[in-house]
């Protein structure tokens, strides 16, 4: 249990996390790994997982009939995965696939969520930085969708 | 500037090789005649009969028998010449013009590069100065996006800069299943990027756009607008200041540029319609 | 020889200009042309306005009769004298296809030398401002310098203020302060027509010491300096230049632009009148077979959707952007690239303008609703 605290306050996302804080995290996480083809979440399953990204690349990506899968973004170490456990239906909308072997912290969505509602303190803490993560990947997708380098 | 006196007068130049890099980019290699040049300054290339592009170079400085540039054929001019530059076959040269990326300067410092799509090109001098002289620099990284894997430059030498003690990062903004690469923009990949503020001089050349996205995600890592440098690009008819065309702001970009220190632009940086 | 104390008859005049012709310059002075007073290629003093003035405003621009039979009774045309050294045409260079190659053919570059008759103070300075731009910078422009070179100037100290000049703003005139050989004023003494004269070059005291003149009278030079004095007094216009380039940089959002936007017309006269406007485009030509080409330079405008054009677009796609270039251009940035403005009261712009957009009245609206 000790080393999972170390692991979890040692993620960029959870960084200068009050240690009682990331301590009551615990009992919530889980400490996963993947091959390089598996998918850490399917569009259409439950959302119930959260995961923070220790090791390996994930794609994001959305099957286009006719075109095949289409990659919208990758995603590595110190990294993010999966948000739809937030809010209801808990539905995941987009495939996230390892492309390399993948080691990664995996937060039940339910105990995360009772955890935040339980400890306000906790829960701010929690959701400024999912804010400040969900803000970098707009302006991300924002430039994306520029398409800056396309034939004029 | 060239000792030549008339500088709207183009000097006919061989070419030696001609090379399909992406669909719609190719690179001419001219008869050096000996031009010495810095990374980041351009030539004037002349098409007998339809017209002269500015071109940057995007060759070796230390290699003055050639005479490299990679071209994007999108217009009249740059068309023509996909179609009809060929081995034995002549261009126009007028240059070197411009200004230069800061490579003296930043000695001692950690080089960040950061390039999108044809923007790797007026850099790649860059690439090959600091690993010719590669105990003068701290860290080098190249930070690289392009629209699709195909559209990448220059990636059988990706390798080999890497193998030179260069970190190498590629993006590209679209791709299949089989390209196993980061999806993702150029200024996302500072985010994985160590960066020490205090010794790191930051080198953009892109879309505007991205450079604009790229220098906010700088500024948020604490990079001082002194240490980031920028290549412009603006119309340009003389490349010697007479035609009035690349001016930004008090700026001719054509002499003063095209590379500029961004905390001397820094008000007309991202200024709608400068 | 005395510095400035020389008086001209109106036959000395003549004889003057007689001297220059002899001498093998090309004499561009004013002459009526199509309802206005342009420069161009004169004979001698037959060929000036003799009796014509002016009268400007706005966006108008009207001939009229003067009392007297003053060959310079008038204040700046539309035309100034840039045509004579920055030629609004110019071939670049031609080449011929050899050997998968080509070579650039040799061009004459010898121009014949020109004489400039009656040059204003203001496009005096206009003329200091181009070479800048196109003879003193890392580059020289061959064609600019070629026709400038050898160039003798007969200035002209203005005896009338246009209703659009502004030269005592700009601290550009209206006496000629450098730039010529010689500097005439025009004097009137009931029927006695005569200049004083001012001689500033060996070259212009050689020509002078051929042609017949007189000793100026302490009256002469009291009477030259009434008429300037005089003119200075009557500007048509005035602009408050100071601290422009902060304010105009200051001011790049300015809810002003929005207003004359609406107005311009985008038309790139007030580039064409302007004196000191250099941009040019060039155009690559070839002939039937292909086998000669040709680089001609033309004049352009910041006003044109091309003048910005990057692979794409435009950058200044919007009428806004492009008159807020031109003004920005003339007035602030101009100091920071090339030392001093680009402006230089002439007041050109504003005559011909053919919506009366005035360029001393966009900035002082700019100046007195600048938020604080």
């Amino acid at each position: 249990m000790e080393n999972l605290e170390r692991l979890l306050r040692e993620h960029d996302f959870l960084k200068d996390l009050a240690q009682p804080q990331a301590a009551s995290l615990v009992s919530c996480v889980k400490n996963l790994r993947f091959e390089s083809g598996a998918f850490l979440m399917r569009e259409g399953d439950e959302a119930s997982t959260f995961y923070l990204l220790r090791r390996g690349r994930v794609v994001l990506e959305v099957d286009v009939p006719g075109k095949g899968p289409l990659v919208m973004e990758s995603l590595g170490p110190g990294d993010i995965v999966g948000l739809s456990w937030l809010f209801p239906p808990h539905r995941v909308h987009i495939d996230a696939r390892a492309v390399d072997p993948v080691v990664a912290l995996a937060f039940d969505g339910g105990c995360l969520r009772g955890k935040m509602e339980e400890d306000h303190d906790l829960g701010f803490a929690l959701t400024r930085r999912l804010l400040a993560e969900t803000y970098k990947r707009l302006q991300r997708v924002r430039l994306q969708r520029l398409d800056v380098y396309a034939n004029p | 500037m060239t000792a030549r006196t008339d500088p709207w007068s183009p000097t006919p130049t061989r070419i030696l090789r001609v090379r399909r890099e992406t669909r719609d980019t190719f690179t001419v290699e001219l008869e050096g005649q000996n031009r010495a040049f810095e990374p980041g300054q351009f030539n004037m290339l002349y098409l007998f009969g339809i017209g002269e592009v500015p071109v940057s170079i995007s060759g070796d400085p230390g290699n003055p028998d050639v005479l490299v540039h990679t071209i994007r054929a999108v217009g009249t001019t740059t068309l023509a010449m996909k179609r009809q530059a060929k081995r034995g076959s002549a261009l126009g040269v007028r240059g070197p013009f411009g200004s230069a990326w800061p490579v003296r300067a930043a000695e001692g410092d950690d080089l960040l590069i950061m390039a999108g799509g044809l923007g790797l090109a007026p850099l790649r001098p860059v690439m090959y100065h600091a690993l010719r002289h590669r105990q003068r620099f701290g860290r080098v990284t190249l930070l690289y996006g392009a629209r699709s894997p195909e559209d990448l430059l220059f990636r059988s030498e990706h390798g080999r800069w890497a193998r030179k003690d260069c970190v190498v990062e590629v993006t590209v903004d679209r791709a299949g299943p089989n390209w196993v690469g980061r999806v993702g923009v150029v200024p996302a990949l500072v985010d994985v990027t160590p960066l020490d503020p205090a010794r790191t001089t930051a080198m953009l050349c892109g879309p505007e756009v991205m450079m604009r996205f790229s220098v906010r995600t700088l500024e948020a890592r604490g990079l001082a607008h002194e240490r980031i440098f920028v290549s412009m690009e603006r119309s340009m008819k003389c490349a010697v200041g007479f035609c009035g065309h690349c001016q930004f702001g008090p700026t001719f970009v054509c002499k003063d540029g095209p590379v500029l220190r961004l905390d001397r632009i820094a008000r007309l940086f991202g200024k709608r319609e400068i | 020889m005395e510095n400035e104390g020389v008086v001209l008859s109106r036959e000395g005049f003549a004889a003057l200009l007689r001297a220059l012709r002899e001498d093998g310059y090309r004499l561009v002075g004013p002459t009526v042309r199509d309802g206005a007073i342009v420069y161009d290629t004169i004979g001698g003093i037959a060929d000036l306005p003799e009796g014509w003035t002016e009268v400007q405003e706005r966006g108008r621009y009207r001939l009229e009769r003067r009392t007297d039979r003053a060959l310079f009774g008038f204040a700046v045309g539309p035309e100034s004298f840039k045509r004579s050294f920055f030629a609004p045409t110019v071939s670049l260079w031609r080449a011929r296809r050899k050997d998968g190659s080509f070579v650039v053919l040799d061009r004459a570059a010898e121009m014949p030398r020109v004489a400039l008759i009656g040059a204003r103070a203001c496009d005096l300075h206009a003329i200091a401002i181009q070479d800048r731009v196109l003879l003193e910078g890392p580059a020289v422009d061959p064609s600019y310098a070629a026709r400038r070179r050898g160039a003798f100037v007969v200035a002209l100290n203005c005896g009338t203020a246009g209703g659009t000049c502004f030269c005592v703003s700009m601290g550009t005139g209206p006496k000629a302060a450098s730039g010529f050989d010689l500097a005439l004023t025009e004097l009137f003494d009931g029927e006695d027509h005569r200049f004083l004269v001012q001689v500033a070059s060996p070259e212009g005291a050689a020509i002078l010491a051929r042609v017949p003149h007189g000793e100026a009278q302490k009256t002469d030079l009291e009477a030259a300096e009434r008429v300037v004095q005089n003119t200075a007094s009557q500007m048509g216009r005035s602009l408050d230049t100071t601290g422009i380039k902060e304010l105009l940089y200051r001011n790049l959002d300015h809810p002003r632009w929005d207003d004359v936007a609406d107005r311009c017309l985008a038309c790139a006269n007030c580039t064409l009148v302007c004196p000191t406007c250099f941009c040019s485009t060039v155009e690559d030509v070839t002939d039937l077979d292909g086998e000669h080409a040709e680089r001609v330079q033309r004049w352009d405008s910041c006003f044109t959707l091309d003048h910005s054009y990057v692979h794409g677009g435009s950058v200044r796609p919007s009428t806004k952007s492009r008159y807020r270039q031109w003004l920005t251009h003339k007035l602030a940035s101009w100091i920071d690239q090339f030392g001093t403005s680009g402006c230089v009261g002439c007041g050109r712009c504003v005559t011909w303008c053919p919506v009366g957009i005035d360029i001393t009245e966009e900035v002082a609206a700019i100046r007195s609703t600048e938020k604080g």
